[in-house]
């Protein structure tokens, strides 16, 4: 075995959750690389420069904000655990966020990173079912929601013997869903109680500079404590000898050997890459993926008036359906984003204005369309998503908008599969999740989405846990 | 090695571990976990720290040795001075 190609561990990928496994690794001596088929790292939470301006994919908004001085929640136990200092990340706080509902966004609940808010909402809007709402929360609370072999229990069935109002019901799964779940109509309640900490007990907050910040911070700490990382290569194969991976072949053919793999890929990617016939049939891709739209605007949002919330979460039907469409968009239900609405404090601001829209998408119906094609439905499509969205904010005048964009720009479920290697640009994987990250292979281990602790935060956390349950904790 | 130097040795853990904990007024007879925030995994932590920094093992069966600032003393002074003497 020639020793310059042997890695005590071999992750699969740069973005949050194989950083995070990375730095862990690195830091107490292990010999890691990170392989990343992509020109730059941050997988699903990335940026890309079109235009000499830099747009943030993925990050929205940080989830489970908490303020300094707060100890046990996700936060805290990342910052620790990546030797991290919060001021690094400069993380400044939303103003305030939404949820609105019915055509027009007639029921409409604030929330802010102060949880009493939305309680105080639901109490005014939603009268007999406060009561239940409590409940539930204090039922959240007390979840062991990082237990690494719960059993899975239906989170609509947990709610339901609480809010018994499907307009409520809804309301609460409408973030919960958009900002996390794989699975369609419904979650695991523990993947509900992640979400449903991270975005209302917890909060939000950003970077000024967004995703990059963080992404920044996490390559100075990887390089600091001796990570090696190989760009534009990914893994092609994982080779199986007798029920461990044996070797591993890159795009560029060379062939390296780790006595562990960590893959952030998914699990059906990694499962594509494996060479052994099991026999068994094929994991599932998840069915979810997205569009969003991003317009750059030549003025602050809140001169056009909307300068009042950072996230709305959206929804004009009856019912909220959390689905694969069977149209290329469904623009019904929605998330908007405005990353100027975030407290930079007095002297820094976004020099232009953002307003994000993010809406459910089915991949099959972009994935074969021509090229002209596939640019005629963008544009035609991003015109119904912003339409729809616009229905959530105050009013501004068609031509005002006109008036104020900059540039525009879209990404699609292709987008997602292309840069990022998801299949059928599943953004949150697999239905499946598979806490303890095992694969059919003794010595390859998950992290990442499909290991199932979501957001930032959770890809982060995830990252982390597979390196010490995996490998540190047992060397 | 002293008892007290083996002390500052652990101190010196814990506020690199958890920098946003006051470590000033530490009781070195009382449970770490009673006056600190420290989950299992800040616990897994000062291990692997120990082992990085100065070479020492702690087996999991050992792990309630570090309980207190007194016991880690009484635990880990012998484990330092056979690897000084060893050294």
């Amino acid at each position: 075995m020639n020793a310059s190609n042997h890695y005590d561990v071999a992750i699969i990928g740069a973005g949050m959750s194989g950083l995070a496994a990375g730095i862990r690794l690195a830091h107490f001596g292990k010999k890691v690389c990170i392989f990343e088929r992509h020109n730059a790292v941050g997988g699903l939470n990335s940026f890309y420069s079109m235009g000499g301006r830099k747009f943030d994919v993925g990050l929205h908004a940080l989830t489970n904000f908490v303020r300094p001085g707060v100890k046990g929640t996700p936060l805290t136990k990342l910052l620790r655990q990546l030797r991290i200092d919060r001021a690094e990340f400069a993380l400044c706080e939303q103003k305030q966020s939404r949820v609105a509902f019915g055509p027009e966004g007639e029921t409409s609940l604030r929330f802010t990173n102060d949880f009493s808010v939305f309680e105080s909402e639901i109490a005014a809007q939603f009268p007999e079912q406060i009561d239940g709402f409590r409940r539930l929360v204090t039922k959240v609370r007390a979840f062991d929601d990082v237990s690494l072999d719960a059993a899975p229990i239906s989170a609509r069935a947990v709610v339901r013997e609480h809010i018994t109002d499907p307009l409520l019901e809804d309301m609460l799964f409408c973030p919960v869903m958009y900002y996390g779940s794989a699975q369609e109509h419904d979650m695991e309640f523990g993947q509900f109680v992640i979400m449903f900490k991270a975005l209302f007990l917890e909060g939000f907050a950003r970077p000024l500079d967004g995703v990059r910040v963080i992404l920044r911070v996490l390559l100075d700490k990887y390089r600091q404590a001796g990570g090696e990382r190989r760009m534009k290569c990914g893994v092609a194969k994982i080779i199986a000898h007798a029920g461990r991976a044996s070797a591993l072949i890159l795009d560029s053919d060379e062939e390296i050997t780790a006595t562990h793999v960590i893959s952030s890929i998914g699990a059906p990617e990694t499962e594509r890459l494996m060479s052994s016939a099991t026999g068994k049939p094929p994991l599932t891709p998840g069915r979810l993926s997205f569009v969003e739209t991003i317009t750059i605007l030549n003025r602050q949002p809140a001169d056009l008036g909307w300068g009042g919330d950072t996230i709305v979460f959206f929804n004009d039907s009856p019912r909220f359906d959390y689905e694969c469409p069977e149209e290329p968009v469904d623009a019904r239900s929605g998330v908007i984003c405005i990353p100027n609405n975030f407290d930079y404090g007095t002297d820094l601001k976004l020099s232009e204005g953002i307003f994000r829209v993010t809406c459910l998408a089915r991949y099959d119906r972009w994935a074969t369309l021509p090229e002209d094609a596939y640019q005629a439905a963008k544009r035609a499509w991003f015109a119904t998503v912003q339409r729809s969205a616009r229905r959530f904010v105050p009013t501004v005048a068609d031509d005002a908008l006109v008036e104020a964009t900059l540039a525009t720009d879209m990404f699609t479920p292709r987008t997602i599969t292309k840069f990022t290697g998801h299949i059928g640009g599943a953004i949150y994987g697999a239905p499946v999740k598979h806490r303890q990250g095992r694969t059919e292979l003794e010595n390859v281990y998950l992290c990442g989405t499909d290991q199932g602790f979501l957001g930032i935060i959770g890809a982060m956390l995830s990252g982390i846990s597979m390196a010490n349950y995996h490998i540190l904790q047992k060397s | 090695m002293t008892k007290e130097e083996c002390k500052k040795v652990v101190l010196d853990i814990i506020a690199d571990i958890a920098p946003d904990e006051d470590l000033s007024n530490v009781k070195p007879e009382v449970r770490l976990r009673d006056q600190l925030q420290l989950d299992s995994m800040d616990f897994l932590d000062i291990v692997m720290e120990l082992r990085k920094r100065h070479g020492i093992e702690v087996p999991e069966a050992d792990y309630q040795q570090l309980a207190s600032l007194d016991s880690c003393a009484d635990y880990l002074t012998p484990k330092f001075l056979a690897l000084a003497a060893k050294g």
